[in-house]
């Protein structure tokens, strides 16, 4: 009903026993064509704004007064060196048949291999490795199998690795390219010249990968840890250091052998409003922090304090910041100052460690009266260090108490002693209840 | 005091750190490579000095002005974001350019302004956090810094109607610190309001600053006669680090006397007579 509302309906829009018998023979008559009835109730009964692509529109349609044939016919296909003739079934139209070549001769693409001359070869391209035969053999090889090497591998007559083989092609189109090129800057962007083969890395790469892949798991397991490791040290390295540009190379050790050749570096270049961790690689150390902070160009004096509070707080559990941060509330002070100068984040970074020092005496102390309790009772009942029978109040009344209590206790004490005759008895009286009650408080 | 420690082996620069592959991409700018034919302020402005610390006290923040009678709905405020020196001195000594991100919903919602005073007013409705990114000159630092701050458009005292007269202003002091500044950059600030150089370790020679002119262009660049700068706030250390030092104080107290006490009760143990209580 509220909804009818909010809509602007009119209510009562229900359909009554009344209306019952009128509505449905007024939507039936209303049933659309060409879609169903459920389809057009959920476009809201009404057409479309668009005109919808009309289903018969879809047909492919073609113009009747064309005769249409299939006819049985020879073809001959320019891919192909030889001359043969096959038989394909083809739509003749109107008694024409098509023209045109075979339509996937267009698709038979090669590789442009180059080809020297005997004379080329004499002046360019003689190696101590390899004999003319080899190398011509090679070429053939070459365009016959488009490059593609690990065939070429496979058929070549003698033993040779395809890296030999590649290094081997890819040499001599070099130097031909250079020879018949009219100077050397017109060929410096060919991509032969540009990017040239080399055999070394590529070996090395390629025994890389193999490596990996025959790593057994356990291999794996202590590469990963190796690289952890190194990271760690890494980072670790990086706070010490102060060097322009931070970059580091992690050395892999040598029992595991690290796959890639390219070593990992690492840059650090801290954005000054990042997450604290991932700027601060250990931020458990003062000094680490005092020194990654020195490695950024440029920060915000209340970063600095942040992350030097952080480093402090990270030897303390959740609690004990807590903690902190009451008393500092306690005291009246800004959780963060309010004018950040360089004296003041000292001052509050001070504040910030001389309480925590005080609360870690008050445990301290706390534990050292549950002991000191324990032990002077003798009793079962209490058990040692349960310092939740304690309310803890950071306030120095409960303490002065104790302290009062046990001073005055032993002066009252002396004074028996030096009293000799008078006084003794009920002072010394008083002395008992009065120290046990310090252990009840 | 800087936070300069005696870290060891500080390896000097001009050296390459190890690298492999020469992949390191060092900026040339940045090392310290020293040619035969270069002047020697050249050569040494670009080295940095590790003890020295140089600090800019910037401010930033809002101040909102409600239209009153001329408030539309979609136009209720007129409103004004900007950095300024803490001191209201000319920043672009130091700051090259300032980019306000203002809400999408704002024409060209990245503003930029290049030349003080590094502000952006403009009028509308709704509060949102304004991105605010400090650039510095090349000398100063490549990297930029970036500030957030939330736009507040309507007072925390919501009682009465709002008035045109006063405004609603939020300000943030902070402090832009360059940690190990080049020598060329020190030299170029040291005379100037707006950056605070400690005491130059003895016997570094810069080059001669440019004297500090108050009555040229450089002082225009200031807020000190800025139309908003009576409602700028006042942010004095003064009280700040009077309240840390009484609070040091009163915990260091706490301190003293609690140390005491666990010595007590270090000491207590051993002098006690257990059988002084067992009796009765």
């Amino acid at each position: 009903m509220d909804a009818k509302d909010i809509l602007g309906l009119p209510k009562n829009s229900f359909p009554s026993s009344a209306d019952k018998k009128p509505r449905p023979p007024k939507e039936s008559q209303r049933k659309p064509d060409g879609i169903s009835r459920e389809v057009y109730a959920l476009t809201g009964r009404m057409p479309p704004l668009m005109p919808s692509i009309d289903a018969s529109q879809l047909k492919k349609k073609h113009p009747p007064h064309e005769k249409i044939t299939w006819q049985w016919l020879p073809f001959t296909n320019s891919a192909r060196k030889d001359d043969l003739h096959l038989y394909h079934w083809v739509r003749v139209v109107n008694g024409v048949p098509p023209t045109g070549d075979y339509s996937f001769a267009k698709y038979n693409k090669s590789v442009d291999i180059i080809k020297y001359t005997d004379e080329e070869y004499e002046k360019h391209l003689t190696d101590p490795m390899w004999t003319k035969e080899e190398t011509n053999e090679l070429f053939d090889l070459c365009g016959r199998f488009d490059l593609r090497f690990v065939v070429i591998a496979d058929r070549f007559p003698s033993s040779r690795t395809v890296e030999e083989l590649k290094d081997r092609y890819y040499s001599v189109s070099q130097a031909i390219l250079i020879a018949r090129a009219a100077s050397s800057g017109d060929v410096a962007t060919h991509p032969l010249i540009k990017e040239p083969y080399n055999v070394s890395q590529e070996m090395e790469r390629k025994r890389a990968l193999s490596m990996v892949l025959s790593q057994t798991r356990q291999q794996e397991r202590k590469d990963e840890e190796v690289l952890v490791e190194a990271k760690r040290i890494a980072e670790l390295r990086m706070a010490s250091k102060v060097t322009e540009q931070p970059q580091l190379v992690v050395a892999s050790n040598a029992d595991a052998e690290v796959t890639e050749r390219a070593v990992p570096g690492e840059t650090i270049s801290p954005s000054n409003v990042q997450p604290p961790s991932m700027v601060v690689p250990s931020a458990t150390d003062n000094a680490s922090t005092l020194a990654s902070l020195r490695m950024l160009r440029v920060y915000l004096r209340t970063y600095a304090l942040d992350q030097m509070v952080q480093a402090s707080n990270s030897s303390a559990g959740l609690r004990t910041i807590k903690r902190v941060e009451q008393t500092l509330q306690d005291l009246g002070v800004n959780l963060k100052p309010r004018v950040p100068t360089k004296a003041v984040c000292a001052e509050h970074l001070e504040l910030r460690r001389e309480i925590l020092t005080w609360l870690n005496l008050q445990k301290q102390v706390q534990y050292k009266e549950a002991e000191g309790s324990s032990f002077r009772d003798g009793s079962y009942g209490e058990t040692p260090g349960t310092p939740k029978d304690r309310t803890f109040i950071p306030d120095s009344m409960n303490f002065g108490d104790i302290h009062k209590t046990v001073v005055s206790s032993e002066r009252v004490g002396k004074k028996d002693q030096k009293r000799k005759a008078h006084g003794g008895p009920p002072t010394s009286a008083h002395k008992r209840p009065r120290k046990q009650k310090a252990s009840d408080l | 005091m800087s936070h300069s420690q005696t870290l060891p082996l500080k390896r000097q620069q001009g050296e390459q750190p190890p690298s492999d592959d020469g992949s390191s991409a060092i900026k040339p700018s940045r090392l310290k490579i020293s040619l035969p034919s270069e002047d020697s302020d050249k050569k040494n402005a670009n080295k940095r000095l590790k003890d020295v610390e140089i600090c800019v006290p910037i401010v930033y923040g809002t101040i909102a002005f409600y239209l009153g009678r001329k408030a539309s709905e979609s136009q209720s405020h007129k409103w004004t974001v900007y950095v300024r020196g803490a001191s209201n001195e000319d920043l672009s000594v130091v700051v090259k350019k300032v980019v306000f991100q203002l809400h999408p919903s704002f024409n060209n919602p990245t503003r930029v302004v290049e030349s003080p005073p590094f502000e952006i007013s403009e009028c509308g409705w709704g509060e949102f956090e304004i991105a605010i990114t400090l650039f510095f000159h090349s000398d100063a630092c490549e990297k930029q810094l970036d500030l957030y701050h939330h736009l507040k458009l309507y007072p925390e005292d919501e009682s009465g109607p709002q008035t045109t007269k006063k405004p609603v202003v939020v300000e943030s002091y902070n402090e832009v610190v360059f940690p190990e500044p080049s020598e060329g950059f020190v030299a170029r600030v040291q005379n100037h309001p707006a950056v605070v150089v400690p005491r130059l370790p003895v016997g570094l020679n810069l080059p001669s600053p440019v004297p500090f002119d108050p009555m040229n262009d450089k002082e225009r660049g200031g807020t000190k006669d800025h139309p908003l700068s009576q409602w700028f706030l006042n942010f004095s250390e003064a009280d700040e680090l009077l309240k840390l030092a009484a609070s040091r104080q009163q915990v260091q107290a706490h301190i003293v006397k609690l140390r005491r006490q666990l010595n007590l009760l270090e000491g207590l143990p051993q002098s006690k007579q257990p059988s002084g209580y067992e009796c009765t």
